[in-house]
C-alpha cells in the first residue's frame, strides 16, 4: 500500500463549511508538502460564509478575500459540493467513511438570546437576522421587519451592532448601489426611524466596536451621532483601562466618541444615539414591542475586569423595533462532540474532543473552534493551527485509500440532492453580477435556494 | 485608507502580521515588510500582531508619512510574504531597544 499523502494515495480531507475558516484550512492544507485533495462541503448553492452574507453591503473593502478564495477554489485538488447540509443530507459517519480526515469550519450560525421578558414579542429580532436578510441570506429572505415606528433600540456594541445602526440610519441613496440585497433596500427606502440607540451594559472603554467602524456613523449624509460629554466620563479603572498600551485600539474608538461629543448641534434627519452603561431588563408591548425597560449600571472590578453592576435606577425607552447583538452562538452537527456552554465544538489545538479523548481524524477551526471573536483575517492563523495539528497526526491515523467525494456522489443522488460544484457556482455567480448591472450594482444576489438552482436548470418542483 | 509598515520593522522582521493576513499583501526584502496599498483591505487585523508596533493605519502620524510612498513602491515588485518566518538576528535586542518587552 502506498503511503498516505502520496500521489497514489492522497490523503482526502473534507472541510465542512466554507467561509473564511474553511477556505484559510483548504489553503494551508493544499500548500502542504504531502498531497492532499480537499472536498468543500456547503450547505447553500454559494460559497465564502459571512465575508458573504455577514460583512455589510456599503464595506465592499471587506469582500475583497474572496478574490483569495477563488484562487484556492481554482486548484485542480479542490472541490465544492454545495448545497449539501451535513448532518442532514450526510451523515458525520458517512463522511468519516469517505475522509482521512474532517475539518469543521462551520461558524457559528444562531445567535445569544437575553433572557429576558418579552423577548419573543413582534419587534424584537437577532441582530443576524437583520444582518442576513439585507444581505439576502436564503434563511432570512422571508424575515418582517417593521420599520414603522421613529425609534430602534440595538443592544450590544460589537462591530455588529455598529452595522446594524449605520446601515438603519443611512439614505437609501447610500446603499443603492451596494449589494445590499433588493427587497430589504426598497423595505430601507421606506423606513420611518428617525432615532436609532446603540446600548451596551459597560462603559466606552470596555465597548467592542472598532474605530475605524465607530467613525463612519459621524460621516453619514443624513445622520448625526448623538452623546453627550457625561457619557464618557470615565472611573478610575478604565481609566487605567485606556491608559494601557496594550488598549490603543480602544483609546482610538474613544478619542472617536469624543470627537462626536463636539460636533454641532444635531441637524440632520436621523440620529445615533451611543448610550452606554445599561442593560434591557424586559420587553414590553401587547402584541408588539412597544417599550424596553433599561437598567443603569455602573462598573465594578479591577480594571480589565470590570463587570456591569444595577445601579437600582431603571427607564424606559418607547421603540418599535429592537435587534440583540450580544455573540454568536455554534450549532451542534450530529454525530459531533458539543459543548453547549461556550456553543463550539470542544477541542484541544484543533482536534476535536470528547471528554478528555481526542476523536480521531476530526478538527475544528475559526468560529466554531474558539467563539466567535476576532476578524476575518484572525480565521487565517487560526486554520494554520488546525491544520498544524492534522499534518502531525497523519503518521497515526488509519492509511488506507479513501475515496473522497466520490464515494458520495451516488448516495446524494438517491437523497435527490443536487450537488452545486465550483463551476455551477461560477454561472450563479454571473448570473447575480448581470442582475446587478442594469441597477448599478455590483450584484443583486438571489435570496432563494431555488432561484440560485433555476439559474442551473433545475426547475422548481 | 492606507496601512503601513514602517521603521520599526527594520532590524526585526518577526513577521507575525502576516499569519493574519486575508488577503496576503504583505512582500518583504532583506530589511523589513511592506504592505501593497492595492490588496491591502484596512482590515487592522495585522496592527496588534507587530511586537514593535510598526505598523501603522490612518491617521498615519506626520512623521510616518514617508513610508506611504515607500510601501507603495516597494510592495508591489517584492516577493509575497505570508507564512510566518524568524525574525532577523537581533530582533529581540532591537524590540528592547525600541521599548517594547
Amino acid at each position: 500500500m502506498s503511503n498516505i499523502g502520496t500521489a497514489p494515495n492522497p490523503v482526502r480531507a473534507a472541510i465542512v463549511g466554507s467561509g473564511p475558516s474553511g477556505f484559510y484550512a483548504a489553503e494551508a492544507l493544499l500548500a502542504s508538502e504531502q498531497t492532499v485533495l480537499v472536498d468543500m462541503f456547503e450547505r447553500l448553492p454559494s460559497p465564502f460564509g459571512l465575508v458573504r452574507s455577514g460583512v455589510a453591503p456599503d464595506h465592499p473593502k471587506l469582500k475583497q478575500p474572496i478574490r483569495v478564495y477563488q484562487q484556492i477554489a481554482e486548484s485542480p485538488r479542490f472541490r465544492f459540493l454545495g448545497n449539501v447540509t451535513v448532518g442532514r443530507d450526510l451523515s458525520v459517519e458517512e463522511l468519516k467513511g469517505c475522509y482521512h480526515v474532517v475539518v469543521f469550519a462551520c461558524g457559528a450560525e444562531t445567535d445569544r438570546t437575553l433572557g429576558i421578558s418579552g423577548e419573543h414579542l413582534a419587534g424584537s429580532h437577532a441582530a443576524t437576522e437583520f444582518v442576513g436578510w439585507y444581505n439576502g441570506h436564503p434563511d432570512y429572505r422571508d424575515l418582517v421587519f417593521d420599520l414603522s415606528h421613529e425609534t430602534a433600540v440595538v443592544i450590544g456594541q460589537g462591530n455588529v451592532a455598529v452595522d446594524v445602526c449605520r446601515i438603519l440610519c443611512k439614505t437609501a441613496d447610500e446603499l443603492r448601489h451596494t449589494d445590499i440585497a433588493g427587497y430589504a433596500l426598497e423595505i430601507l427606502a421606506q423606513s420611518r426611524i428617525r432615532d436609532v440607540y446603540m446600548i451596551g451594559r459597560r462603559g466606552p472603554a470596555q465597548a467592542k466596536f472598532t474605530h475605524p467602524e465607530l467613525r463612519e456613523l459621524g460621516e453619514l449624509a443624513d445622520c448625526d451621532p448623538i452623546l453627550a460629554p457625561h457619557d464618557l466620563e470615565l472611573n478610575r479603572a478604565s481609566r487605567e483601562e485606556l491608559a494601557d498600551r496594550r488598549n490603543r485600539a480602544i483609546s482610538k474608538s474613544y478619542e472617536v466618541l469624543q470627537a462626536f461629543t463636539a460636533r454641532p448641534a444635531p441637524t440632520r434627519h436621523r440620529r445615533c444615539h451611543i448610550q452606554f452603561l445599561k442593560s434591557p431588563t424586559e420587553l414590553k408591548g401587547e402584541k408588539k414591542l412597544e417599550r424596553v425597560v433599561l437598567a443603569r449600571n455602573r462598573l465594578e472590578g479591577e480594571p480589565s475586569r470590570q463587570v456591569a453592576c444595577e445601579t437600582g435606577e431603571v427607564e424606559e425607552l418607547a421603540c418599535g423595533v429592537l435587534f440583540r447583538s450580544i455573540g454568536y452562538r455554534g450549532v451542534a452537527i450530529p454525530g459531533v462532540p458539543f459543548d453547549d456552554h461556550r456553543g463550539v465544538f470542544p477541542n484541544q489545538d484543533g482536534r476535536i474532543v470528547d471528554g478528555q479523548n481526542v476523536v480521531p481524524g476530526l478538527y475544528v477551526t475559526g468560529w466554531i473552534k474558539r467563539g466567535p471573536t476576532g476578524i476575518i483575517g484572525t480565521n487565517r492563523e487560526d486554520s494554520v493551527a488546525t491544520v498544524n495539528s492534522l499534518l502531525a497526526d497523519l503518521p497515526n491515523l488509519p492509511a488506507g485509500p479513501k475515496t473522497g467525494a466520490d464515494g458520495l456522489i451516488a448516495l446524494l443522488q438517491s437523497r435527490a440532492v443536487r450537488v452545486v460544484s465550483y463551476a455551477d457556482w461560477q454561472k450563479i455567480d454571473a448570473a447575480e453580477v448581470r442582475r446587478g448591472e442594469t441597477a448599478g450594482k455590483p450584484r443583486e444576489k438571489f435570496a432563494r435556494v431555488e432561484e440560485m438552482l433555476e439559474v442551473l436548470g433545475v426547475c422548481r418542483t | 485608507m492606507t496601512t503601513v509598515v514602517t521603521d520599526n520593522c527594520q532590524r526585526c522582521r518577526f513577521t507575525d502580521c502576516v499569519t493574519v493576513c486575508p488577503v496576503a499583501c504583505f512582500h518583504g526584502d532583506d530589511e523589513m515588510l511592506y504592505i501593497d496599498p492595492e490588496v491591502c483591505i484596512d482590515c487592522s487585523a495585522c496592527i496588534p500582531k507587530c511586537p514593535v508596533e510598526a505598523i501603522y493605519e490612518e491617521p498615519i502620524p506626520e512623521d510616518k508619512q514617508r513610508w506611504i510612498a515607500i510601501n507603495a513602491d516597494r510592495a508591489p515588485r517584492l516577493p509575497v510574504i505570508s507564512k510566518k518566518q524568524e525574525p532577523l538576528p537581533g530582533a529581540e535586542e532591537r524590540k528592547k531597544q525600541l521599548g517594547f518587552e
